[in-house]
């Protein structure tokens, strides 16, 4: 668990030079142009990146959750905003293979698995965030159909997405009353709100998606209805190692980028690096995100094995990761003195390309209302 | 048809290089070992033929240390049917003709349509080896292409010389090398690297193949001595006092560079 296998390691060569080569000599004009990279998110998933823990049957790549971590963590050392959306776009792929019956798996998992169709996840709504069993999209069946109204917030992909797993509500049950359905672009009465202006992941779009009497036939809803809250949670799971995978990469580039600086800049007579308390700083850095790393195999070895104890592992390690990944993103800037504060340099993209990570895929707060929530319980 | 093609191992061009000053050969402790990019390059155009004409046959084959599996599998991920290594501690430090030697009679052992390689690796820089292993079959080469066409009897290609391009073409079996004019070679997707370790890897020695390393009968290259890279002066610093450019017309006279 704590070694690459050989194939393990084979893996991680592919998707390092495909990050460093596709990714990292972009990613600057990327999110300074607030350009989204379809055509190399299509080659990502040529290689296998758009289905890398689903089932090989419909096209998936059908490896672990461990080896998705180990290739979070790498595509995010070139881009976190590229990485973190090819983990939403995997999280959607994996719940339309594991809940969705053979006809949707047939339809949806190869084009999905290619990235030649991209997707978004579509919980958040703008007054239901953290609280997500309070969701209001609303679904009502009319025969054959459902016919959907109401608004996501903050999704990922939106408007360039083809396809869209949407929480909505067919029950006033509380968490019960939610499903889950696979709406396509195209369909009438689906729109999206204008792109929003935020602090980083500027390589992706973010948008609102706005569903006014759209109707989807019922053949579309993923697993029972009722379930759907469920299919949200189980996604995230997965989600949360991904993203905490992506903090970790993106604060080991910026570990790595600080220790070529600190080698070269020279102050009070030699190299910064000298300095003990630079070193320190250096070490705390290393200690944040091995420490990250190491929990964060440990949590995608449960959710391999099915252990009980997933659910909170991967909470902790989410936590523990995108903290992790910021805190290292910031103390970088800090050790490049003034130029950590130039674009040019890299180091302020990556802070805020992090930031959000500890927003996302459940809050870090409500990480700890799951841990403590779970710890009151045993 | 059946293609080989010819994989090297190579320290990283990007890493360090270095020299064992006592043993004469590559430290390959010095820096990763890759596959050499123009032998990804070489496998690149037979996996385009293959994808496009099914029934192909595509082999790797490495004469490189015992040590050099993974790198050769990499050719396995990328798409290659199977692979062929020729591992040896008599191939250590063994000189173009040797090499050309060994790979022919693997080749031959194992039969072939066209072989095809790089033109010359990034570490050795020797660049013989396809004419010696063309010579050491008996069949036509061309080499240097950059530019290729197969069909079922015929390769041909363009060949770029001084001030202009040669079209040249030779009946199969032969032996081609491409240059780094050929297209960027494939990423070994998830499912290859995967499905490279079911795939046959053979591993031949040199008693496999009948070569002796040591033949008394053949000539051999040997290396006499090795030194170190001398390490590079300090240049010549011009300060403007307003003779600058007599002192540079100067400098370029003097070292017959004008």
């Amino acid at each position: 668990m704590f070694e690459f296998t050989d194939d393990q390691l084979a893996l991680q060569a592919m998707v390092r030079q495909f990050a460093q080569e596709e990714l990292a000599p972009n990613a600057l004009d990327w999110d300074e142009r607030k350009h989204f990279p379809v055509d190399v998110l299509h080659r990502a998933g040529e290689l296998g990146m758009g289905a890398i823990y689903v089932d090989e049957e419909f096209g998936g790549s059908g490896l672990t959750r461990c080896d998705a971590a180990m290739i979070f963590e790498e595509l995010a050392h070139a881009d976190p905003t590229i990485s973190a959306y090819i983990s939403i776009h995997n999280m959607v792929t994996w719940m339309i293979d594991t809940y969705g019956d053979r006809q949707q798996r047939a339809r949806w998992v190869p084009v999905l698995a290619d990235m030649g169709v991209l997707s978004s996840y579509c919980l958040t709504e703008p007054g239901v965030g953290s609280d997500a069993a309070a969701l209001t999209t609303r679904a009502v069946r009319d025969g054959d159909h459902y016919v959907i109204n109401g608004t996501k917030q903050f999704i990922s992909g939106a408007g360039v997405s083809g396809i869209y797993l949407v929480m909505v509500r067919t029950q006033d049950t509380g968490h019960a009353g939610i499903s889950t359905i696979v709406v396509e672009e195209g369909t009438p009465g689906l729109s999206f709100g204008p792109e929003e202006k935020k602090m980083g992941w500027h390589a992706q779009p973010t948008r609102q998606v706005v569903f006014e009497n759209v109707r989807v036939p019922v053949a579309n809803r993923l697993g029972a209805e009722g379930a759907g809250f469920g299919i949200a949670m189980s996604g995230l799971n997965g989600g949360r190692l991904n993203i905490g995978a992506c903090s970790i990469g993106g604060g080991q580039a910026a570990l790595d980028k600080s220790v070529d600086y600190l080698k070269e800049r020279t102050a009070f007579g030699g190299p910064l690096i000298n300095q003990q308390s630079i070193l320190f700083q250096l070490a705390d850095m290393e200690i944040e995100l091995v420490t990250a790393r190491t929990l964060l195999w440990r949590a995608a070895d449960a959710l391999d094995r099915g252990a009980d104890d997933a659910v909170k592992l991967c909470a902790i390690a989410k936590k523990v990761a995108t903290d992790a990944g910021f805190t290292v993103a910031n103390a970088a800037i800090q050790l490049h003195g003034g130029y950590g504060y130039l674009t040019e340099y890299g180091l302020e993209k990556i802070a805020r390309d992090l930031r959000v990570h500890q927003i996302l895929e459940g809050s870090n707060e409500i990480m700890r209302l799951i841990v403590g929530r779970i710890v009151a319980e045993e | 048809m059946k293609l080989i093609v010819l994989v090297k191992e190579v320290p990283d061009t990007y890493g360090d290089r270095k020299l064992n000053l006592e043993t004469g050969l590559a430290d390959r402790g010095a820096s990763e070992a890759v596959l050499d990019e123009i032998s990804e390059r070489a496998l690149e155009a037979a996996l385009t033929y293959a994808d496009a004409n099914p029934g192909t046959e595509v082999v790797a084959l490495a004469a490189a240390p015992a040590g050099s599996v993974s790198t050769v599998r990499k050719a396995l991920g990328m798409g290659a049917d199977r692979a062929i290594h020729v591992a040896d501690e008599a191939l250590a430090g063994a000189d173009i003709v040797l090499t050309a030697q060994v790979l022919a009679a693997a080749i031959k052992r194992d039969g072939f349509d066209l072989v095809i390689s790089g033109n010359v690796s990034t570490d050795g820089s020797g660049g013989m080896v396809p004419a010696a292993i063309a010579e050491y079959l008996e069949v036509p080469q061309l080499t240097g292409l950059s530019e290729i066409e197969i069909t079922d009897s015929k390769v041909s290609g363009t060949r770029p010389i001084d001030g202009g391009a040669q079209r040249v073409s030779a009946q199969l079996p032969a032996v081609v090398s491409i240059t780094e004019a050929f297209p960027d070679p494939r990423f070994p997707s998830f499912k290859g690297i995967m499905a490279a370790k079911k795939k046959p890897f053979e591993t031949v020695s040199l008693a496999d193949l009948g070569v002796r390393a040591d033949d008394p009968e053949v000539a051999r290259s040997i290396m006499l001595s090795i030194a170190e890279k001398p390490p590079r002066e300090a240049g010549i610093k011009i300060v403007d006092d307003g003779e600058a450019g007599k002192d540079l017309a100067d400098f370029l006279l003097k070292n017959r560079l004008a």
